[in-house]
């Protein structure tokens, strides 16, 4: 059997090492899902308004924010906040950033279709049974559209907590940083550890989305 | 902005943009037919095909590029097996693509009754001619929306490439950027060549939706 570069794992503090660049990204990842859902589901709504500025606008951000590589919004926050607006952004505040705004762009488009996918007799049916406007939203509407979003927005939370890999561009020290440092640093002693090493980091991530992307698949299957 | 930058920058770029779009091409073009070879076999319930093409989708489709590309460049060769970036590049992309394809002819074939597959075999068709010549065909139109998204998916994951040493539209921006600090008008370029790769496609994916929308039979 080759040496092939696990047990570099156990040497020191490896393993929790690693384990702490997963937090860091995880950490990236949460709060950039805790800012977008409530952020992205007021884009949704805003997005249904007929005001042809507000769809002007909200579809533009959408579209060029959806349309752009997350890493090209990296480098834009990171490099070009710098230069254009002298912020000195630090990479992981660069990143939630980037990440809340490309959260709330997806999210707010879920939560668009999720309310246009609701079928127009129920508003007319709603109206026919004297519900208002602000009763037909909360008891016929919601429910509806919260049930078909659910799953799709858990499926947003895998995405994102994928897309922060991509940190590690910006130089934010997560689990693929501190594995190059695991891996650099065992250079003599076990030159395999690049096999091993980013082995475990690849089955971390999918330890990590895996059970996230069952729940979502159940809850789809349940309820769509 | 300096416009004689921007024009001196111009072919660095465009060579850049052309790996991009090579590459993420040959990815593209691979992930379709491993995306296919997968659903067929999860279709037609090919015992143990079916079950390692259902692992292969949920590994792939739960794990970033980025990550997939790093184990292939950096961790194979410590096993023996030694390539080079560009082919590293086409088979994250494929392999990562591959589970998205597979996800979208998935929701085609599903879409089409099954009433489709058993009147194509009591007209004494074989299971393939049923599957290729009555199913494929009225599944595709279901699966055109999905697929053109991955296509655009997949273009934008090209922008990693750029960290095993891919000379693409990223890893030109971040060397320009750092040879010569001119920051705006490197970042100005990357998202001028990308939406010039990504808005055609994206354009041309809703329209051929439009398009393919009702070519369905009974769907």
């Amino acid at each position: 059997m080759p040496d092939l570069g696990f047990e570099v794992l156990w040497k020191g503090k490896n393993f929790a090492r690693l384990l702490g660049g997963l937090g860091v990204a995880l950490r990236i990842s949460l709060v950039a899902v805790a800012v977008s859902m409530p952020l992205g589901v007021l884009l949704g709504l805003v997005m249904t308004r007929k005001h042809p500025a507000t769809r002007i606008l909200s579809r533009l951000y959408l579209e060029f924010v959806r349309i752009m590589p997350q890493l090209v919004l990296l480098f834009l926050a990171y490099f070009g906040a710098t230069r254009s607006f002298g912020w000195d952004l630090s990479g992981e505040f660069a990143s939630i950033l980037v990440f809340s705004l490309w959260g709330t762009a997806e999210m707010g488009d879920l939560v668009r279709g999720a309310l246009e996918s609701v079928p127009r007799h129920q508003y007319e049916s709603a109206a026919a049974l004297g519900l208002d406007g602000a009763q037909t939203f909360r008891y016929i509407i919601l429910p509806q559209t919260v049930r078909r979003l659910i799953p799709l927005s858990i499926n947003l939370v895998t995405r994102m907590i994928k897309t922060t890999s991509l940190v590690l561009m910006i130089g934010v020290v997560e689990v693929l940083k501190v594995a190059q440092q695991i891996i650099e640093a065992n250079r003599m002693s076990s030159p395999n550890a690049a096999f091993g090493v980013y082995l475990t980091v690849f089955l971390l991530y999918f330890a990590v989305c895996w059970p996230i992307s069952l729940l979502a698949g159940h809850l789809e299957k349940r309820w769509l | 902005m300096d416009r004689q930058v921007i024009l001196s920058y111009l072919p660095l770029y465009r060579d850049a943009a052309w790996l991009t779009l090579r590459l993420g091409c040959m990815g593209i073009a691979f992930s379709l037919l491993i995306g296919l070879a997968c659903a067929a076999a999860r279709y037609r319930k090919t015992p143990i095909l079916s079950a390692l093409a259902a692992a292969y989708i949920e590994v792939s489709r739960n794990t970033p590029l980025l990550i997939q590309l790093f184990f292939l460049y950096y961790g194979l060769p410590k096993i023996g097996i030694r390539t080079n970036a560009a082919a590293c590049g086409v088979a994250g992309l494929a392999f990562l693509g591959g589970g998205y394809m597979a996800e979208a002819f998935r929701s085609g074939l599903e879409a089409i009754p099954l009433s489709q597959k058993e009147s194509a075999l009591s007209l004494g068709m074989t299971e393939f001619q049923a599957l290729w010549h009555v199913v494929l065909p009225q599944a595709l139109s279901v699966s055109v929306p999905p697929l053109m998204a991955n296509v655009v998916f997949l273009l934008k994951e090209t922008s990693v490439f750029s960290a095993v040493s891919l000379m693409d539209l990223m890893f030109t921006a971040k060397d320009l950027i750092g040879l010569y600090y001119s920051t705006t008008e490197s970042l100005f370029l990357l998202v001028a060549f990308y939406l010039l790769i990504l808005l055609p496609v994206s354009v041309a994916g809703s329209l051929l939706e439009r398009r393919l929308r009702y070519a369905g039979f009974g769907v």
